[in-house]
């Protein structure tokens, strides 16, 4: 017995290593296709980030929030104005994205204390309005004082610099050629195995088996002496200090935010995301992330040139495919494998039991 | 006053067809417990497909009305059969599924329509065609166009026939049984399916004629126009007390009539200039005549939300519905 947990803790460390082997590789690898494909690997890392946050309100503790890119605007427009000649700011993104997170997180308490005692699909549709009253507010708050500068959205945003680390620029770091957006892919990992690990902890720890509690059943959970509304609390303001911490990160990344990066359909998709990859597994989600994010790349270098080839112009724009999928994703899963690609234990009981 | 009386009046149009909207939300709420999130989206194709028709007809000489109505006509069959497809594929499977599962195929339904409707009718702002000659009328210093009176006119119309078909016929008994408990209802011998399927049909016949009359309204359609409309109607359907027919109509007249008052009014209520302390703190600008408008009428789209959390928040329930535990 004992050498078999042995060996199993050895192939565990042993795949471990592996993994993190193939991640570091990955960018060099994937420039070989493309300078771009870093680009996209980066943004699938972020709505890794927001579907993880995102899975801690609706996988853990079951409420549905389809307001959530919300919070990643209040980060990334937080980041923005602190760090860009918006208000002439520019201060350390070290202290800048724990300010952002926080601020998300404490918008992600403004939206849950009025409306956690509603059932679930109602909250659904007041997370979705509280969702589109924000961008609204960074749509229109040009006027009187100019604060987010409206549509036109604030451009020349710092990007992140620690020393003579400039992650803007190419630089050469022991004789290897580092662009910036190999150094965001390096600094995105080390933000997405964190809040993995941070997810995984949480997972299996008192609140974690709380908020599960509260997802089964809620008045029994209330009797077992949970407090059902600080956890509920907690679980909003959890996932919305992440979407916030990515949010800031994405501001950095892209040096332009405008508030057509925070429509509703962003929020949909990292839903999807969740529920794709399988709501509650903290795998699954990753997987989910990562699928959504790619697929409708691949798809946009490939079924451009194959349309192209055929009819000689485009008839499906790869932005529709992309919806299309989205789409798609949510009713197939839903109806076909309601726990998801990567299906959590409990999840799966939950989901397929009927009632 | 003048600015009162019209904004009423505007507030009353919108909110008529907000109310011919939020029936169909309510109706299915209140059969199957069901946020029909696409809705919205068969208000769209209603409002596509009889642009088409229209643009199809315009040169044909006949008469603007007749060419409204057929374009209306020929709107209605399509959304009975979108809507019908969406309930068989997409709902009915999940019948028994936990509350969650529904609602996101509803989310993914609604993503779907709307870009196979951008793939047919593009991603573009198109003008809805205005071959309807404006007629405007005076009425106590508030403006009404020929328009306006038609939709008002046509909204109650379609208001008392439902009412009329929900509680007098056997369809509607039907219906209301099935809504109370479905199955002591199929005990009686009701097609709790059929009864179902039947109404998401009704509530797309209705999403149907508001399209065309949001697309006359704001002379404008486009792809995306469903999910803030149908946001709005389901706004009004909570505002009412979800599930409640009487309640539907009420809260979408409400609803529009808080929406354009509260869009007329907010500048001058939110300009600082025209509060004497603090107008004179901000000093220059208030003096030379100047404005200092915190929220202006962009705001607009925010009331139906904010209505929609306050009631929530203040009284689940709605104006009109039962207080029922489980619901909100």
């Amino acid at each position: 017995m004992r050498t078999g947990a042995h060996r199993n803790r050895a192939t565990f460390w042993g795949g471990l290593a592996l993994v993190a082997a193939a991640l570091v590789v990955l960018p060099f690898a994937v420039t070989q296709i493309g300078t771009a494909w870093v680009r996209i690997t980066n943004l699938a890392l972020l709505y890794v980030m927001l579907a993880l946050g995102l899975n801690i309100v609706v996988g853990f503790a079951g409420l549905l929030d389809l307001g959530y890119i919300a919070f990643y605007g209040v980060g990334a427009y937080t980041y923005a104005l602190l760090a860009s000649p918006q208000f002439g700011l520019h201060l350390p993104f070290w202290v800048i994205l724990p300010i952002g997170a926080a601020i998300a997180a404490l918008f992600g308490v403004l939206l849950g204390a009025p409306t956690l005692k509603l059932r679930g699909d109602y909250l659904a549709i007041v997370t979705l309005g509280f969702g589109e009253i924000v961008r609204i507010f960074l749509n229109n708050l040009a006027q009187p004082v100019n604060i987010t500068n409206g549509p036109q959205g604030v451009y020349r945003i710092d990007p992140f610099r620690i020393d003579g680390l400039n992650f803007a620029t190419n630089q050469k770091i022991l004789g290897l050629e580092f662009s910036g957006p190999i150094k965001y892919y390096y600094l995105l990992i080390v933000f997405v195995a964190v809040i993995i690990g941070l997810n995984l902890r949480l997972q299996n720890s008192r609140i974690g088996r709380a908020w599960e509690a509260i997802r089964e059943d809620e008045i029994a959970a209330r009797a077992m002496g949970i407090n059902t509304t600080n956890l509920k609390l907690l679980a909003y303001a959890m996932g919305a200090t992440f979407g916030g911490l990515a949010g800031g990160v994405f501001a950095a990344i892209q040096e332009f935010i405008s508030p057509e990066s925070f429509v509703l359909v962003e929020s949909i998709l990292v839903v999807s995301m969740v529920v794709l990859g399988g709501m509650g597994n903290i795998w699954g989600v990753v997987l989910g992330a990562v699928l959504l994010s790619f697929v409708p790349e691949i798809l946009r270098f490939s079924v451009a040139p194959v349309q192209q080839a055929l009819f000689g112009r485009m008839l499906i724009e790869p932005e529709v495919i992309r919806m299309l999928l989205f789409g798609f994703a949510m009713v197939l899963v839903m109806l076909f494998r309601p726990a998801g690609l990567l299906p959590s234990a409990v999840r799966k009981r939950e989901l397929t039991e009927r009632t | 006053m003048d600015i009162f009386l019209q904004q009423v009046v505007n507030g009353l149009t919108l909110g008529a067809v907000y109310a011919i909207v939020a029936l169909g939300y309510t109706m299915v709420y209140g059969i199957i417990q069901l946020i029909n999130f696409a809705h919205g989206e068969v208000v769209m194709i209603g409002a596509m497909v009889a642009l088409s028709v229209i643009n199809l007809l315009a040169d044909a000489g006949l008469p603007p009305l007749v060419v409204v109505l057929t374009g209306a006509a020929c709107a209605i069959p399509v959304c009975m059969v979108v809507a019908y497809a969406m309930e068989r594929l997409a709902y009915r499977p999940l019948r028994r599924a936990p509350r969650l599962a529904p609602l996101i195929t509803a989310i993914g339904v609604s993503i779907i329509l709307q870009h196979l409707a951008m793939l047919v009718w593009s991603r573009n702002v198109l003008a809805f065609p205005q071959i309807i000659d404006m007629r405007i009328y005076t009425v106590a210093g508030a403006v009404i166009t020929n328009v306006q009176i038609a939709i008002l006119v046509s909204c109650v119309a379609l208001m008392a026939a439902l009412a009329w078909l929900v509680y007098r016929t056997r369809l509607g008994t039907a219906m209301r049984a099935t809504a109370q408990n479905p199955q002591v209802a199929g005990l009686m011998g009701i097609d709790a399916n059929r009864v179902i399927a039947t109404t998401f049909i009704i509530g797309a016949a209705l999403a149907a004629i508001a399209g065309v009359m949001v697309g006359t309204y704001y002379g404008v359609a486009q792809y995306t126009m469903g999910s803030i409309l149908g946001l709005k109607a389901f706004s009004a359907a909570v505002l009412g007390g979800i599930g409640n027919i009487p309640g539907a109509m009420l809260g979408g007249v409400l609803l529009g009539v808080v929406e354009a008052l509260g869009a007329g009014y907010i500048g001058y209520l939110t300009d600082l200039c025209s509060y004497p302390v603090i107008s004179g703190w901000i000093g220059a600008r208030c003096a030379s005549g100047g404005h200092f408008v915190l929220f202006g009428s962009n705001y607009q789209d925010v009331f139906a939300f904010a209505v929609l959390i306050l009631v929530l928040v203040l009284r689940p329930s709605g104006l009109l519905g039962e207080r029922v535990g489980d619901r909100a």
